[in-house]
């Protein structure tokens, strides 16, 4: 091995993020000690990041196959059926870490990285969603960090040319120092054409496509793989720069080379760069892989080994060519002006090879890299905190004096009020078939040549989770189907972006699998299969872990585009209806933080039995073309949600409504939370149709009001 | 009447140009490279929406000097016509085929909205199918769309009728409220002298079906192929 580089020793490797018992693990496998370069190819691949380390255990749970599974997890997205010719890929990815240090680049590259995903399946993007947690939007600091990271994505986004279709974005203190920014792309593809990321057939040549590569990033897995301390700004070197013209002329080459059938695997160069894409490419298809570092086009000199393989350079992908049509690859990228070298080549002995000017710098099984880092199951502990929260009764506080001003205050706080300003900076229509934008509860695109429609949403109240993280998971999904299900659409699967803190504190690691115990028994009782997802631990700053963010991102489907819905009224004279149960709480509500500061109290009950019939009974009204509006009644409560109902869509309409008379507090009536719950409004015409559709349901449903009241 | 979308490395409309084209007015349509300079086969061009070349520099500038843009003049001279949008326009800008520039929005920031044009010039052979004065519904979405001109140049654009779009309200009053960048005078589409270039800030293809929120943009469309079905003359070589 080459002499120029730094001795390896337990210090090394405690340094660059390996344990102890970890770095003689690599010692016994290999059966001496790693080169310096070996020791950054394990690092990055043994990172939490890479290796679900602490996560794996508890995901094998998750249900991920289903009649409309095309590719469940493991690949770089999942994929699912939409019927005819056509699928659907889709993935959510956080970019927490380096959002928080430089939040323009760590939000735009979060972008890049999760369409690359969408792309190098074979898929054309035709959709992101994000969904972003900030500290209180009065704080400067916060302000900085919303401002840098709505306009990287808007930059990036619109200048890559992909629509975006809606998210969330949602204030709470603890993430002031830990902001959370998933990024959700979604793509469209042939069922016949899909490319995954397997390095086939010993012999055939090895591309390095794209950008060239640069020091930025070294590490940025393992930086992703560790909690904040006060001198966090000081890793600004690790977040990664992007180009989102490369990243388009990247797209479009990739689709045309995939279109030549000289392509036979392509997987992006993601987190861990170069080292990932070399091990779990051959990984996957039990062959081995040769490199020479020096081909790899550099736009930096004197680059080493090391940083070659370790460089989060964005906007590259590595592919494998069949042997004899390299000509037909490099074609298609000059023409788009992109390099496209031949680095090397498959092998079948299983190893990584890879030399710097024809020295030996790494020479490890490709296994030892991409599947055997350590499987943790760490202690888990319920927290102390969970008794007080839950035997907090939210009813023990006075009622509003003007529940009308306490309404009024609902809907301007940040977290309910219009995010226009947020979404008004992205492109939203590009591509032409955004039929809904966002600012109903999901976005809806039509299928060209086709009558129908995919929605899309993603969702997931932080404040549940905390409170009852295995319900709260749960109802992060509900939420999701339920979104789908007011725009008429079906759910095909979903993705999921796991942010919590540091799984070395068992109360974290609690929460973490008991929201993925929910988060399974949800998709189980829905029959929603996880495609694909991605874990986000050490998501604290200073010892101040998040609430924990399961962030569900849903794909549905809608066979008939023409029928679907948006979450406003449309009519004076339509009849409202509220489908699903009165059983309400404001345990956890959005009323009970703005107006009490509080985070506490028990959650209304999720019966997903219930809640399946509920998305059963909107879908079929939909279908059968009797409403005209369908809201989930989520955040504020009923009094916010028929309010957005009024006032969202293109015309202001009123609504009255009756409360059930009756002892209850008109707080707890207004503002309540629940799961299971749709406000639809219904024409005129086909109330009576509507009463007997809803019979067939076996649900509670009751009718509560009007469109049409006097304005003000 | 032949249309070709010109593509260049960042241009993202084109494939929703030729979709409206070709699949919602049955027109014969194709796409042209930015390296192609052999435009004989068509009777309009179209420069659409995008990041040409990143936009970096300025929106449009690399684009204004590519081989396809620089075989415009001679088109536009053989009887060809041109219609830019968006970055489009940005693009005709820099090139000089049409006067003034266009800057950062007002707000210094991207946006995506609806917006409302009155037509101010329905004589010319992009707006033929339009009444004066009536408003069109069409969405925008860029970062650099407020269009800017010396006193001069504004005169001139001014008596010359060169001002064929502004931004206005529903009702079709200028106003600054209904001006989403910040434009001067708020200008949103523009012809050069002759009549043969047209460029706009707006999109007219996300505003050509129903199912998309409206088909005003397809007024443009239509006065275009209605003028060749009137004026044989018109695009005839």
């Amino acid at each position: 091995m080459t002499g120029a580089e730094p001795k390896v020793t337990l210090e090394l490797a405690l340094a660059s993020g390996l344990t102890g018992e970890e770095y003689d693990r690599i010692i016994r496998r290999l059966g001496r000690e790693p080169s310096y370069t070996e020791l950054g190819l394990f690092s990055a691949l043994w990172s939490e990041h890479c290796a679900y380390k602490h996560s794996r255990v508890f995901l094998r749970g998750l249900p991920t196959t289903g009649p409309a599974v095309l590719q469940g997890p493991g690949e770089n997205a999942g994929i699912v059926d939409l019927g005819g010719d056509l699928a659907l890929a889709f993935k959510i990815e956080s970019h927490n870490h380096p959002s928080f240090i430089e939040p323009f680049q760590g939000a735009a590259t979060g972008v890049g990285g999760i369409l690359r995903d969408i792309f190098t399946m074979g898929a054309r993007p035709i959709a992101i969603l994000d969904s972003l947690r900030f500290g209180d939007p009065g704080d400067p600091r916060s302000r900085r960090l919303i401002d840098g990271v709505v306009s990287g994505i808007s930059w990036y986004g619109n200048c890559f040319g992909v629509p975006n279709l809606g998210g969330e974005v949602k204030f709470a203190p603890e993430y002031a120092g830990n902001p959370l920014v998933n990024a959700m792309a979604v793509g469209l593809l042939r069922k016949d054409r899909i490319f995954r990321a397997r390095a086939e057939g010993p012999g055939n040549p090895v591309f390095y496509v794209g950008a060239k590569t640069g020091r930025d990033g070294i590490h940025g897995a393992t930086m992703a793989s560790a909690t904040f301390d006060e001198g966090a700004e000081e890793r600004r070197p690790t977040v990664q720069v992007g180009d989102p013209f490369t990243e388009k002329l990247l797209l479009e080459a990739c689709l045309e080379a995939m279109e030549t059938g000289a392509v036979l695997g392509i997987q992006d160069m993601g987190a861990a760069g170069l080292a990932c894409a070399c091990s779990e490419m051959p990984a996957r298809a039990g062959t081995g892989m040769e490199v020479e570092l020096s081909r790899v086009p550099q736009r930096e000199s004197g680059m080493t080994p090391y940083e070659i393989m370790l460089s989060e350079s964005q906007e590259r992908m590595l592919l494998v060519a069949a042997r004899g049509r390299e000509d037909e690859v490099r074609k298609v990228f000059a023409k788009w002006e992109l390099d496209a070298v031949e680095i090397g080549r498959v092998t079948g002995d299983g190893m990584l090879r890879a030399t710097m000017n024809g020295t030996l710098v790494a020479d490890v099984p490709v296994t030892a890299l991409a599947d055997e880092a350590p499987v943790y199951e760490k202690p888990t502990a319920r927290p102390a905190w969970q008794d007080g929260l839950e035997a907090f009764d939210p009813l023990s506080l006075p009622a509003p004096a003007d529940p009308g001003e306490t309404l009024l205050a609902l809907l301007a706080s940040p977290g309910i009020a219009s995010k226009e300003w947020v979404y008004r900076q992205y492109d939203m229509q590009v591509g032409i078939n955004t039929l809904v934008m966002p600012g109903s509860d999901a976005g809806v695109l039509r299928i060209k040549g086709t009558r129908k429609a995919v929605a899309l949403t993603t969702d997931c109240n932080n404040r549940f989770v905390y409170l009852n993280p295995r319900a709260g998971a749960a109802m992060a999904v509900a939420e999701a189907a339920r979104n789908l299900a007011v725009t008429g659409a079906r759910p095909l699967g979903l993705t999921d972006c796991l942010n919590f803190g540091s799984p070395e504190r068992p109360e974290i690691l609690w929460q973490f699998k008991e929201a993925v115990a929910g988060l399974a028994e949800a998709c189980r009782a829905l029959d929603i299969p996880v495609v694909g997802g991605n874990v986000s631990f050490y998501n604290e700053t200073l010892g101040q872990a998040i609430l924990p963010a399961p962030v569900i991102g849903m794909a549905g489907l809608i066979d008939e585009a023409d029928s679907r819905r948006t979450q406003w009224f449309e009519a004076d004279g339509d009849r409202i209806a509220l489908l699903g149960p009165d059983d309400v709480s404001l345990g956890g509500s959005e009323y009970l933080w703005l107006v009490h500061g509080r985070v506490a109290g028990r959650l209304a009950p999720l019966d997903l039995g219930q809640e399946r019939r509920v998305h059963e009974a909107c879908r079929a009204a939909i279908a059968a073309g009797l409403l005209r509006g369908a809201h989930d009644c989520a955040e504020g409560g009923l009094a916010v949600t028929v309010a957005e109902s009024c006032v969202s869509g293109p015309r202001l309409l009123g609504a009255e409504i009756d409360l059930p008379a009756g002892t209850q507090r008109a707080d707890l009536l207004l503002f309540g939370e629940g799961p299971s719950r749709v406000v639809v409004s219904v024409r005129p015409e086909s109330e009576r149709h509507f009463e007997r559709l809803m019979g067939e349901f076996a649900l509670p449903w009751r009718w509560i009001g009007r469109v049409g009241a006097r304005l003000w | 009447m032949n249309f070709g979308v010109v593509v260049f490395p960042g241009t993202w409309s084109d494939c929703d140009f030729h979709y409206v084209i070709g699949e919602v007015l049955h027109q014969p349509v194709r796409y042209v490279w930015h390296r192609d300079s052999q435009l004989a086969d068509f009777d309009c061009l179209i420069l659409p929406g995008g990041f040409s070349y990143g936009d970096y520099l300025r929106a449009g500038a690399v684009a204004g000097r590519s081989p396809v843009v620089e075989a415009l003049p001679e088109f536009v001279a053989k009887g060809g016509v041109v219609l830019g949008s968006c970055n489009g326009f940005q693009i005709l800008c820099e090139s000089k085929l049409l006067p003034g520039a266009l800057m950062r929005n007002e707000c210094l920031q991207y946006r995506c909205q609806s917006t409302f044009l009155r037509v101010e010039n329905a004589e010319t052979s992009f707006t033929r199918a339009m009444r004066p004065g009536q408003v069109l519904k069409m969405p925008i979405s860029h970062g650099e769309g407020k269009f800017y001109a010396d006193a001069e140049t504004l005169r001139r654009v001014r008596d010359q009728k060169q001002i064929v779009f502004r931004y206005a309200s529903e009702d079709g009053r200028v106003v600054k409220d209904a001006n989403p960048n910040g434009s001067l005078d708020n200008i949103a589409g523009l012809i050069n002298e002759e009549g043969t270039v047209l460029g706009l800030m707006p999109h007219p293809e996300r505003a050509s079906e129903n199912a998309m929120g409206g088909t005003d943009g397809l007024l443009i469309f239509h006065s275009l192929l209605g003028s060749l079905v009137e004026d044989g003359s018109f695009l005839k070589r």
